[in-house]
Protein backbone atom coordinates (compact mmCIF):
# COMPACT_ATOMS: atom_id res chain seq x y z
CA UNK A 1 0.00 0.00 0.00
CA UNK A 2 1.24 3.46 -0.86
CA UNK A 3 1.91 6.01 1.87
CA UNK A 4 -0.92 8.37 2.73
CA UNK A 5 -1.86 10.88 5.37
CA UNK A 6 -4.59 9.73 7.74
CA UNK A 7 -6.92 12.50 8.83
CA UNK A 8 -9.79 12.20 11.23
CA UNK A 9 -12.81 14.45 10.72
CA UNK A 10 -14.32 15.26 14.10
CA UNK A 11 -17.65 16.30 12.64
CA UNK A 12 -19.51 17.09 9.41
CA UNK A 13 -17.95 20.54 8.82
CA UNK A 14 -14.54 18.96 9.27
CA UNK A 15 -15.34 16.20 6.79
CA UNK A 16 -16.51 18.66 4.15
CA UNK A 17 -13.42 20.82 4.58
CA UNK A 18 -10.95 17.95 4.52
CA UNK A 19 -12.73 16.16 1.70
CA UNK A 20 -12.81 18.88 -0.92
CA UNK A 21 -10.85 16.75 -3.43
CA UNK A 22 -12.82 13.54 -3.10
CA UNK A 23 -13.98 13.77 -6.72
CA UNK A 24 -16.84 11.82 -8.27
CA UNK A 25 -15.77 8.26 -7.72
CA UNK A 26 -12.65 8.37 -9.90
CA UNK A 27 -9.92 6.00 -8.81
CA UNK A 28 -7.35 8.78 -9.15
CA UNK A 29 -9.07 11.08 -6.63
CA UNK A 30 -6.33 12.20 -4.24
CA UNK A 31 -8.65 12.16 -1.24
CA UNK A 32 -10.92 9.33 -0.13
CA UNK A 33 -13.42 9.22 2.70
CA UNK A 34 -13.03 6.27 5.08
CA UNK A 35 -16.07 4.93 6.92
CA UNK A 36 -16.15 1.16 7.42
CA UNK A 37 -13.17 0.69 5.13
CA UNK A 38 -14.38 -2.58 3.66
CA UNK A 39 -14.05 -1.31 0.09
CA UNK A 40 -11.42 1.39 0.50
CA UNK A 41 -8.80 -0.54 2.47
CA UNK A 42 -9.24 -3.57 0.21
CA UNK A 43 -8.71 -1.52 -2.95
CA UNK A 44 -5.76 0.35 -1.44
CA UNK A 45 -4.06 -2.97 -0.71
CA UNK A 46 -4.68 -3.94 -4.33
CA UNK A 47 -3.17 -0.63 -5.49
CA UNK A 48 -6.39 0.23 -7.32
CA UNK A 49 -7.08 3.24 -5.10
CA UNK A 50 -4.03 5.35 -4.29
CA UNK A 51 -5.21 8.28 -2.16
CA UNK A 52 -2.71 10.78 -0.83
CA UNK A 53 -5.07 11.55 2.03
CA UNK A 54 -7.64 9.35 3.75
CA UNK A 55 -10.29 11.25 5.71
CA UNK A 56 -11.84 9.08 8.42
CA UNK A 57 -15.47 10.09 8.87
CA UNK A 58 -16.08 7.43 11.55
CA UNK A 59 -16.71 10.12 14.21
CA UNK A 60 -19.79 11.20 12.24
CA UNK A 61 -21.48 8.00 13.45
CA UNK A 62 -22.56 9.73 16.64
CA UNK A 63 -24.72 12.25 14.73
CA UNK A 64 -25.60 10.54 11.44
CA UNK A 65 -26.49 6.93 12.15
CA UNK A 66 -30.11 7.21 13.28
CA UNK A 67 -32.83 4.93 11.93
CA UNK A 68 -36.11 6.82 11.92
CA UNK A 69 -39.31 5.12 10.75
CA UNK A 70 -42.09 7.68 10.38
CA UNK A 71 -45.60 7.26 8.94
CA UNK A 72 -44.60 8.96 5.69
CA UNK A 73 -41.30 7.19 5.24
CA UNK A 74 -38.01 5.87 6.49
CA UNK A 75 -34.93 7.96 7.10
CA UNK A 76 -31.67 6.07 7.36
CA UNK A 77 -28.56 7.88 8.58
CA UNK A 78 -25.77 7.18 6.13
CA UNK A 79 -23.30 6.22 8.87
CA UNK A 80 -25.63 3.53 10.22
CA UNK A 81 -24.09 0.10 9.85
CA UNK A 82 -25.66 -2.42 7.50
CA UNK A 83 -26.23 -4.80 10.42
CA UNK A 84 -28.08 -2.25 12.56
CA UNK A 85 -30.50 -1.43 9.75
CA UNK A 86 -30.93 -5.09 8.76
CA UNK A 87 -31.93 -6.02 12.32
CA UNK A 88 -34.14 -2.98 13.02
CA UNK A 89 -37.68 -4.22 13.75
CA UNK A 90 -39.46 -1.32 11.99
CA UNK A 91 -37.39 -1.82 8.84
CA UNK A 92 -38.04 -5.55 8.83
CA UNK A 93 -41.79 -5.11 9.26
CA UNK A 94 -42.50 -2.13 7.03
CA UNK A 95 -39.68 -2.34 4.46
CA UNK A 96 -38.80 -6.03 4.27
CA UNK A 97 -37.01 -5.60 0.94
CA UNK A 98 -34.55 -3.22 2.59
CA UNK A 99 -33.89 -5.51 5.56
CA UNK A 100 -33.44 -8.52 3.26
CA UNK A 101 -31.13 -6.74 0.85
CA UNK A 102 -28.86 -5.93 3.78
CA UNK A 103 -28.96 -9.25 5.63
CA UNK A 104 -28.28 -11.16 2.39
CA UNK A 105 -25.24 -9.00 1.63
CA UNK A 106 -21.63 -9.69 2.58
CA UNK A 107 -20.89 -11.33 5.93
CA UNK A 108 -21.84 -10.51 9.51
CA UNK A 109 -18.41 -8.96 10.10
CA UNK A 110 -18.58 -6.76 7.01
CA UNK A 111 -22.16 -5.72 7.79
CA UNK A 112 -20.99 -4.55 11.22
CA UNK A 113 -18.23 -2.45 9.65
CA UNK A 114 -19.81 -1.06 6.51
CA UNK A 115 -21.91 2.10 6.58
CA UNK A 116 -24.94 2.50 4.35
CA UNK A 117 -23.26 5.38 2.53
CA UNK A 118 -20.18 3.33 1.83
CA UNK A 119 -22.27 0.33 0.88
CA UNK A 120 -24.15 2.11 -1.90
CA UNK A 121 -20.82 3.49 -3.18
CA UNK A 122 -19.00 0.16 -3.16
CA UNK A 123 -16.94 -0.48 -6.28
CA UNK A 124 -17.46 -3.11 -8.89
CA UNK A 125 -16.01 -6.59 -8.41
CA UNK A 126 -14.87 -6.76 -12.03
CA UNK A 127 -11.56 -8.69 -11.80
CA UNK A 128 -9.96 -6.46 -14.41
CA UNK A 129 -10.81 -3.38 -12.38
CA UNK A 130 -9.48 -4.96 -9.18
CA UNK A 131 -6.16 -6.08 -10.67
CA UNK A 132 -3.94 -3.23 -11.95
CA UNK A 133 -1.73 -5.70 -13.82
CA UNK A 134 -4.45 -5.54 -16.50
CA UNK A 135 -3.60 -2.38 -18.40
CA UNK A 136 -6.96 -1.98 -20.10
CA UNK A 137 -9.73 -0.83 -17.79
CA UNK A 138 -11.62 2.34 -18.60
CA UNK A 139 -12.89 2.59 -15.06
CA UNK A 140 -9.34 2.58 -13.67
CA UNK A 141 -7.43 4.11 -16.57
CA UNK A 142 -9.69 6.32 -18.69
CA UNK A 143 -9.31 5.58 -22.38
CA UNK A 144 -7.38 2.33 -21.92
CA UNK A 145 -10.14 0.00 -23.11
CA UNK A 146 -12.15 -2.81 -21.51
CA UNK A 147 -10.56 -6.21 -20.99
CA UNK A 148 -13.81 -7.80 -19.79
CA UNK A 149 -15.67 -7.45 -23.10
CA UNK A 150 -13.42 -10.12 -24.64
CA UNK A 151 -12.41 -11.65 -21.32
CA UNK A 152 -13.94 -13.67 -18.52
CA UNK A 153 -17.30 -11.99 -18.05
CA UNK A 154 -19.37 -14.57 -16.19
CA UNK A 155 -20.65 -12.03 -13.67
CA UNK A 156 -20.66 -8.86 -15.74
CA UNK A 157 -23.59 -6.61 -16.46
CA UNK A 158 -26.09 -6.96 -19.29
CA UNK A 159 -28.13 -3.79 -18.66
CA UNK A 160 -26.79 -0.25 -18.97
CA UNK A 161 -23.49 -1.34 -20.49
CA UNK A 162 -21.69 0.20 -23.44
CA UNK A 163 -18.44 -0.45 -25.27
CA UNK A 164 -16.49 1.40 -22.57
CA UNK A 165 -17.44 -0.82 -19.62
CA UNK A 166 -19.55 -3.87 -18.84
CA UNK A 167 -18.78 -4.02 -15.12
CA UNK A 168 -21.57 -4.89 -12.75
CA UNK A 169 -22.75 -2.78 -9.84
CA UNK A 170 -22.42 -5.38 -7.05
CA UNK A 171 -24.55 -3.97 -4.23
CA UNK A 172 -27.96 -5.08 -3.01
CA UNK A 173 -29.40 -2.23 -0.92
CA UNK A 174 -28.96 0.23 -3.79
CA UNK A 175 -31.24 -1.85 -6.01
CA UNK A 176 -34.05 -1.43 -3.48
CA UNK A 177 -33.35 2.27 -2.98
CA UNK A 178 -33.40 2.84 -6.74
CA UNK A 179 -36.70 1.01 -7.13
CA UNK A 180 -38.40 2.59 -4.12
CA UNK A 181 -38.03 6.29 -5.07
CA UNK A 182 -35.42 6.93 -2.38
CA UNK A 183 -33.74 10.30 -2.05
CA UNK A 184 -30.19 10.97 -0.97
CA UNK A 185 -29.35 13.78 1.45
CA UNK A 186 -25.87 15.12 0.88
CA UNK A 187 -23.95 17.90 2.56
CA UNK A 188 -20.98 19.60 0.96
CA UNK A 189 -18.86 22.74 0.87
CA UNK A 190 -21.49 24.48 -1.31
CA UNK A 191 -24.38 23.52 0.94
CA UNK A 192 -26.91 20.77 1.45
CA UNK A 193 -29.00 19.18 -1.29
CA UNK A 194 -31.24 16.21 -1.98
CA UNK A 195 -31.12 14.13 -5.11
CA UNK A 196 -33.08 11.13 -6.36
CA UNK A 197 -31.20 7.95 -5.57
CA UNK A 198 -31.36 6.89 -9.23
CA UNK A 199 -29.24 9.91 -10.17
CA UNK A 200 -26.48 9.18 -7.62
CA UNK A 201 -24.72 6.69 -9.88
CA UNK A 202 -23.88 7.93 -13.37
CA UNK A 203 -24.52 5.90 -16.49
CA UNK A 204 -21.40 4.60 -18.22
CA UNK A 205 -21.69 6.92 -21.26
CA UNK A 206 -18.09 6.24 -22.26
CA UNK A 207 -16.88 7.71 -18.98
CA UNK A 208 -17.00 4.78 -16.55
CA UNK A 209 -14.27 6.33 -14.40
CA UNK A 210 -16.83 8.91 -13.30
CA UNK A 211 -19.02 6.83 -11.01
CA UNK A 212 -21.16 9.28 -9.08
CA UNK A 213 -22.74 12.71 -9.30
CA UNK A 214 -21.37 13.69 -5.90
CA UNK A 215 -19.30 16.86 -5.88
CA UNK A 216 -15.98 17.22 -4.14
CA UNK A 217 -16.32 17.21 -0.37
CA UNK A 218 -19.94 16.10 -0.41
CA UNK A 219 -20.82 13.57 2.26
CA UNK A 220 -23.91 11.39 2.07
CA UNK A 221 -25.87 12.14 5.23
CA UNK A 222 -29.01 10.05 4.91
CA UNK A 223 -31.36 8.12 2.65
CA UNK A 224 -35.09 8.82 2.64
CA UNK A 225 -37.47 6.12 1.48
CA UNK A 226 -41.10 7.21 1.12
CA UNK A 227 -43.68 4.83 2.54
CA UNK A 228 -46.16 3.48 0.04
CA UNK A 229 -48.68 0.67 -0.17
CA UNK A 230 -45.93 -1.32 -1.94
CA UNK A 231 -43.30 -1.03 0.79
CA UNK A 232 -44.87 -3.60 3.14
CA UNK A 233 -45.54 -6.08 0.35
CA UNK A 234 -41.92 -6.03 -0.72
CA UNK A 235 -39.02 -8.42 -0.84
CA UNK A 236 -35.50 -8.83 -2.15
CA UNK A 237 -34.62 -12.12 -3.85
CA UNK A 238 -30.95 -12.85 -4.43
CA UNK A 239 -29.57 -15.66 -6.59
CA UNK A 240 -25.90 -16.58 -6.09
CA UNK A 241 -23.23 -19.10 -7.04
CA UNK A 242 -23.14 -20.19 -3.37
CA UNK A 243 -25.76 -20.01 -0.66
CA UNK A 244 -24.30 -17.19 1.42
CA UNK A 245 -21.58 -14.54 1.51
CA UNK A 246 -21.57 -14.02 -2.24
CA UNK A 247 -22.47 -11.32 -4.71
CA UNK A 248 -25.62 -11.68 -6.76
CA UNK A 249 -25.71 -13.36 -10.14
CA UNK A 250 -29.20 -11.95 -10.37
CA UNK A 251 -31.53 -10.32 -7.89
CA UNK A 252 -34.88 -8.61 -7.81
CA UNK A 253 -36.34 -5.95 -5.53
CA UNK A 254 -40.10 -5.84 -5.80
CA UNK A 255 -42.82 -3.89 -4.03
CA UNK A 256 -46.44 -4.46 -5.00
CA UNK A 257 -49.69 -2.74 -4.08
CA UNK A 258 -52.58 -5.09 -4.76
CA UNK A 259 -56.25 -4.31 -5.21
CA UNK A 260 -57.71 -7.78 -4.95
CA UNK A 261 -55.61 -9.65 -7.48
CA UNK A 262 -54.87 -6.57 -9.54
CA UNK A 263 -51.59 -4.71 -9.34
CA UNK A 264 -52.48 -1.16 -8.37
CA UNK A 265 -48.87 0.00 -8.19
CA UNK A 266 -45.44 -1.59 -8.44
CA UNK A 267 -41.79 -0.86 -7.79
CA UNK A 268 -39.28 -3.13 -9.50
CA UNK A 269 -35.49 -3.16 -9.43
CA UNK A 270 -33.04 -5.77 -10.71
CA UNK A 271 -29.53 -6.40 -9.40
CA UNK A 272 -26.49 -8.45 -10.27
CA UNK A 273 -27.17 -7.72 -13.91
CA UNK A 274 -26.73 -3.98 -14.41
CA UNK A 275 -24.01 -1.37 -14.67
CA UNK A 276 -25.59 0.71 -11.93
CA UNK A 277 -28.49 0.35 -9.46
CA UNK A 278 -31.33 -0.44 -11.83
CA UNK A 279 -35.02 0.36 -11.65
CA UNK A 280 -37.18 -1.15 -14.37
CA UNK A 281 -40.03 1.21 -15.10
CA UNK A 282 -40.64 -0.91 -18.20
CA UNK A 283 -41.52 -3.91 -16.04
CA UNK A 284 -43.64 -1.77 -13.72
CA UNK A 285 -45.63 -0.40 -16.69
CA UNK A 286 -46.40 -3.89 -17.97
CA UNK A 287 -47.67 -5.02 -14.59
CA UNK A 288 -49.71 -2.07 -13.32
CA UNK A 289 -53.45 -2.50 -13.83
CA UNK A 290 -53.22 -6.22 -14.53
CA UNK A 291 -53.79 -9.29 -12.37
CA UNK A 292 -50.60 -10.62 -10.83
CA UNK A 293 -50.53 -13.88 -12.74
CA UNK A 294 -47.51 -15.90 -13.76
CA UNK A 295 -48.06 -14.89 -17.39
CA UNK A 296 -48.15 -11.19 -16.53
CA UNK A 297 -45.09 -11.56 -14.30
CA UNK A 298 -43.28 -13.18 -17.23
CA UNK A 299 -44.31 -10.33 -19.51
CA UNK A 300 -42.96 -7.83 -16.99
CA UNK A 301 -39.69 -9.75 -16.76
CA UNK A 302 -39.45 -9.82 -20.53
CA UNK A 303 -39.76 -6.04 -20.57
CA UNK A 304 -37.12 -5.66 -17.84
CA UNK A 305 -34.50 -7.44 -19.93
CA UNK A 306 -35.56 -6.31 -23.41
CA UNK A 307 -32.48 -4.13 -23.75
CA UNK A 308 -29.99 -6.70 -22.40
CA UNK A 309 -26.63 -7.02 -24.16
CA UNK A 310 -24.48 -10.07 -23.40
CA UNK A 311 -20.82 -10.89 -24.03
CA UNK A 312 -20.46 -14.67 -23.95
CA UNK A 313 -19.75 -15.59 -20.35
CA UNK A 314 -22.84 -13.78 -19.17
CA UNK A 315 -25.20 -15.07 -21.86
CA UNK A 316 -27.15 -16.84 -19.12
CA UNK A 317 -27.97 -13.65 -17.27
CA UNK A 318 -31.08 -12.36 -19.04
CA UNK A 319 -32.85 -15.69 -18.57
CA UNK A 320 -31.71 -16.02 -14.95
CA UNK A 321 -32.70 -12.40 -14.34
CA UNK A 322 -36.16 -12.95 -15.81
CA UNK A 323 -36.77 -16.08 -13.76
CA UNK A 324 -35.54 -14.33 -10.62
CA UNK A 325 -37.95 -11.45 -11.17
CA UNK A 326 -40.90 -13.75 -11.90
CA UNK A 327 -40.24 -15.73 -8.73
CA UNK A 328 -39.94 -12.53 -6.68
CA UNK A 329 -43.22 -11.17 -8.02
CA UNK A 330 -45.09 -14.41 -7.34
CA UNK A 331 -43.62 -14.59 -3.83
CA UNK A 332 -44.72 -11.01 -3.17
CA UNK A 333 -48.25 -11.96 -4.22
CA UNK A 334 -48.46 -14.55 -1.45
CA UNK A 335 -47.09 -12.29 1.31
CA UNK A 336 -49.34 -11.61 4.25
CA UNK A 337 -49.07 -7.90 5.04
CA UNK A 338 -51.99 -7.34 7.39
CA UNK A 339 -54.32 -4.40 7.06
CA UNK A 340 -53.73 -1.05 5.49
CA UNK A 341 -53.49 -2.16 1.90
CA UNK A 342 -56.33 -1.24 -0.43
CA UNK B 1 7.40 -5.87 15.48
CA UNK B 2 7.68 -2.68 17.46
CA UNK B 3 11.32 -2.08 18.26
CA UNK B 4 10.56 0.74 20.65
CA UNK B 5 8.07 -0.84 23.00
CA UNK B 6 8.34 -4.57 22.66
CA UNK B 7 10.82 -6.44 24.83
CA UNK B 8 13.18 -8.31 22.56
CA UNK B 9 12.82 -12.06 22.73
CA UNK B 10 14.78 -14.89 21.22
CA UNK B 11 11.94 -16.08 18.99
CA UNK B 12 12.19 -16.36 15.23
CA UNK B 13 9.41 -13.81 14.94
CA UNK B 14 11.33 -11.38 17.12
CA UNK B 15 14.48 -11.59 15.03
CA UNK B 16 12.63 -11.23 11.76
CA UNK B 17 10.62 -8.32 13.07
CA UNK B 18 13.65 -6.44 14.40
CA UNK B 19 15.29 -6.54 10.98
CA UNK B 20 12.14 -5.36 9.26
CA UNK B 21 11.68 -2.62 11.83
CA UNK B 22 15.19 -1.22 11.26
CA UNK B 23 14.64 -1.17 7.52
CA UNK B 24 11.35 0.64 7.91
CA UNK B 25 12.64 3.27 10.32
CA UNK B 26 15.39 4.33 7.92
CA UNK B 27 12.98 4.63 5.01
CA UNK B 28 10.07 6.44 6.58
CA UNK B 29 9.95 9.67 8.48
CA UNK B 30 8.96 8.99 12.05
CA UNK B 31 7.36 12.37 12.55
CA UNK B 32 3.69 12.44 13.33
CA UNK B 33 2.19 15.59 11.93
CA UNK B 34 -0.62 16.36 14.30
CA UNK B 35 -2.58 19.54 13.83
CA UNK B 36 -5.02 20.96 16.32
CA UNK B 37 -7.65 21.77 13.68
CA UNK B 38 -7.92 18.24 12.36
CA UNK B 39 -6.08 15.21 13.51
CA UNK B 40 -3.56 14.41 10.79
CA UNK B 41 -1.02 11.64 10.88
CA UNK B 42 1.55 10.52 8.36
CA UNK B 43 4.67 8.40 8.54
CA UNK B 44 4.97 6.57 11.85
CA UNK B 45 2.92 8.08 14.66
CA UNK B 46 2.69 6.90 18.26
CA UNK B 47 -0.77 5.64 19.06
CA UNK B 48 -2.59 3.75 21.80
CA UNK B 49 -4.94 0.82 21.43
CA UNK B 50 -7.22 -0.70 24.08
CA UNK B 51 -6.61 -4.41 23.62
CA UNK B 52 -8.07 -7.03 25.93
CA UNK B 53 -8.59 -4.43 28.62
CA UNK B 54 -5.04 -3.10 28.49
CA UNK B 55 -3.79 0.21 27.17
CA UNK B 56 -1.10 -0.64 24.62
CA UNK B 57 1.32 1.90 23.15
CA UNK B 58 2.49 1.39 19.58
CA UNK B 59 4.63 3.17 17.04
CA UNK B 60 3.23 2.16 13.67
CA UNK B 61 3.05 3.18 10.05
CA UNK B 62 -0.36 4.76 9.35
CA UNK B 63 -0.94 2.04 6.75
CA UNK B 64 -0.93 -0.72 9.37
CA UNK B 65 -4.08 -2.81 9.60
CA UNK B 66 -5.46 -3.66 13.00
CA UNK B 67 -4.56 -7.28 12.25
CA UNK B 68 -0.91 -6.44 11.58
CA UNK B 69 -0.80 -4.17 14.62
CA UNK B 70 -1.96 -7.05 16.80
CA UNK B 71 0.25 -9.71 15.22
CA UNK B 72 3.42 -7.84 14.34
CA UNK B 73 3.55 -5.14 16.99
CA UNK B 74 1.79 -6.58 20.02
CA UNK B 75 2.73 -10.25 19.53
CA UNK B 76 -0.93 -11.26 19.70
CA UNK B 77 -0.64 -13.87 16.96
CA UNK B 78 -3.91 -15.63 17.74
CA UNK B 79 -5.65 -13.48 15.14
CA UNK B 80 -4.75 -15.06 11.82
CA UNK B 81 -4.05 -13.65 8.39
CA UNK B 82 -5.75 -15.70 5.72
CA UNK B 83 -6.70 -13.73 2.62
CA UNK B 84 -5.96 -10.21 3.98
CA UNK B 85 -8.88 -8.94 1.83
CA UNK B 86 -11.98 -9.52 3.93
CA UNK B 87 -12.98 -12.77 2.33
CA UNK B 88 -12.10 -15.49 4.86
CA UNK B 89 -12.77 -14.24 8.40
CA UNK B 90 -9.59 -15.65 9.95
CA UNK B 91 -8.75 -12.18 11.30
CA UNK B 92 -12.09 -11.68 13.08
CA UNK B 93 -11.81 -9.71 16.33
CA UNK B 94 -14.35 -7.90 18.47
CA UNK B 95 -14.40 -4.10 18.45
CA UNK B 96 -16.72 -2.58 21.05
CA UNK B 97 -18.21 -6.06 21.31
CA UNK B 98 -19.02 -6.40 17.60
CA UNK B 99 -17.24 -8.82 15.28
CA UNK B 100 -15.21 -7.09 12.59
CA UNK B 101 -12.36 -7.92 10.24
CA UNK B 102 -8.91 -6.90 11.50
CA UNK B 103 -7.46 -6.99 7.99
CA UNK B 104 -9.76 -4.26 6.63
CA UNK B 105 -9.61 -2.07 9.74
CA UNK B 106 -6.89 0.54 9.91
CA UNK B 107 -5.24 0.50 13.33
CA UNK B 108 -5.46 4.30 13.27
CA UNK B 109 -9.25 4.04 13.09
CA UNK B 110 -9.39 1.59 16.00
CA UNK B 111 -8.03 4.08 18.52
CA UNK B 112 -10.37 4.68 21.42
CA UNK B 113 -12.31 1.49 20.78
CA UNK B 114 -12.40 -1.67 22.87
CA UNK B 115 -10.62 -4.50 21.05
CA UNK B 116 -10.96 -8.14 22.11
CA UNK B 117 -8.81 -10.86 20.57
CA UNK B 118 -8.80 -14.60 21.17
CA UNK B 119 -6.08 -14.05 23.77
CA UNK B 120 -8.51 -11.94 25.80
CA UNK B 121 -11.49 -14.26 25.70
CA UNK B 122 -10.64 -16.58 28.60
CA UNK B 123 -11.33 -15.36 32.12
CA UNK B 124 -8.63 -13.90 34.32
CA UNK B 125 -8.39 -17.23 36.14
CA UNK B 126 -7.48 -18.96 32.89
CA UNK B 127 -10.84 -20.70 32.58
CA UNK B 128 -11.83 -21.06 28.96
CA UNK B 129 -14.78 -19.18 27.56
CA UNK B 130 -17.75 -21.52 27.04
CA UNK B 131 -17.30 -21.16 23.28
CA UNK B 132 -13.65 -22.18 23.46
CA UNK B 133 -14.56 -25.22 25.58
CA UNK B 134 -17.38 -26.11 23.19
CA UNK B 135 -15.00 -26.10 20.20
CA UNK B 136 -12.81 -28.60 22.10
CA UNK B 137 -15.75 -30.72 23.26
CA UNK B 138 -17.26 -30.93 19.76
CA UNK B 139 -13.98 -31.38 17.87
CA UNK B 140 -14.80 -28.22 15.92
CA UNK B 141 -11.40 -27.73 14.32
CA UNK B 142 -8.79 -29.68 12.44
CA UNK B 143 -5.79 -27.59 11.40
CA UNK B 144 -6.93 -24.79 13.70
CA UNK B 145 -5.97 -21.86 11.51
CA UNK B 146 -9.48 -20.44 11.18
CA UNK B 147 -10.41 -21.33 14.77
CA UNK B 148 -9.67 -18.05 16.61
CA UNK B 149 -11.77 -16.18 14.06
CA UNK B 150 -14.48 -18.82 14.19
CA UNK B 151 -14.66 -18.64 17.99
CA UNK B 152 -14.82 -14.84 18.19
CA UNK B 153 -17.37 -14.75 15.38
CA UNK B 154 -19.39 -17.43 17.18
CA UNK B 155 -19.34 -15.53 20.48
CA UNK B 156 -20.74 -12.49 18.68
CA UNK B 157 -23.22 -14.59 16.69
CA UNK B 158 -24.74 -15.89 19.92
CA UNK B 159 -24.72 -12.44 21.54
CA UNK B 160 -26.51 -10.99 18.49
CA UNK B 161 -29.27 -13.56 18.79
CA UNK B 162 -28.42 -15.08 15.41
CA UNK B 163 -27.81 -18.62 16.67
CA UNK B 164 -31.38 -19.77 17.26
CA UNK B 165 -31.44 -22.45 14.55
CA UNK B 166 -28.92 -24.45 12.55
CA UNK B 167 -29.89 -22.45 9.46
CA UNK B 168 -29.33 -19.17 11.31
CA UNK B 169 -25.91 -20.32 12.51
CA UNK B 170 -24.91 -21.38 9.01
CA UNK B 171 -26.05 -18.08 7.52
CA UNK B 172 -24.58 -15.81 10.17
CA UNK B 173 -21.27 -17.69 10.35
CA UNK B 174 -20.78 -17.65 6.57
CA UNK B 175 -18.08 -15.00 6.85
CA UNK B 176 -15.72 -17.53 8.45
CA UNK B 177 -14.32 -20.06 6.01
CA UNK B 178 -12.88 -23.43 7.10
CA UNK B 179 -10.80 -25.16 4.48
CA UNK B 180 -10.77 -28.37 6.54
CA UNK B 181 -14.55 -28.49 6.37
CA UNK B 182 -15.23 -28.70 10.10
CA UNK B 183 -18.52 -26.87 9.61
CA UNK B 184 -20.90 -29.49 11.09
CA UNK B 185 -18.86 -29.63 14.29
CA UNK B 186 -18.62 -25.85 14.44
CA UNK B 187 -22.42 -25.64 14.32
CA UNK B 188 -22.62 -28.25 17.09
CA UNK B 189 -20.12 -26.32 19.22
CA UNK B 190 -22.02 -23.07 18.81
CA UNK B 191 -25.28 -24.76 19.86
CA UNK B 192 -23.61 -26.16 22.99
CA UNK B 193 -22.15 -22.80 23.96
CA UNK B 194 -25.39 -20.99 23.10
CA UNK B 195 -27.32 -23.15 25.51
CA UNK B 196 -24.74 -22.59 28.24
CA UNK B 197 -24.69 -18.85 27.61
CA UNK B 198 -28.47 -18.66 27.79
CA UNK B 199 -28.75 -16.71 24.57
CA UNK B 200 -30.21 -17.42 21.17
Amino acid sequence: MRPFTYERAADLPGAKRLGHDTGQGQTESPVQFLAGGTTLVDLMKLDVLRPERVVDIGPLRSAHAAIDARPDGLRLGALASMSKVADHPDVGRDYPAIAQSLSLAASAQIRNMASLGGNVLQRTRCPYFRDPSWAACNKRNPGSGCTAIEGVNHNHAVLGVDQSCISQYPGDLAVVLAAFDAEVEVSGPAGDRRLPFVSLHRPAESKPHMETTLRGGEVIIAFNVPAGPWTRRSLYLKIRDRASYEFALASAAVGIALDGDTVRDARIGVGGVAYRPWRSREAEAVLIGKPLTEANAEAAAEAAFASAVTHGGNDFKPELGRRTLVRALLQARTMSVGTGEG
Amino acid sequence: MDQFTKPQGPSRRGLMGAVAGLAASSAVSAAAQASPAAEQFSGRPDIHLDVNGMDRALNIDVRTSLLDALREHLDLTGSKKGCDHGQCGACTVLVDGERVLGCLTLAMAAQGRRITTIEGLAGGDGALDPMQQAFIDKDAFQCGYCTPGQILSAVACVAEGHAKTDADIQEYMSGNLCRCGAYPNIVAAIKQARDQMGRG
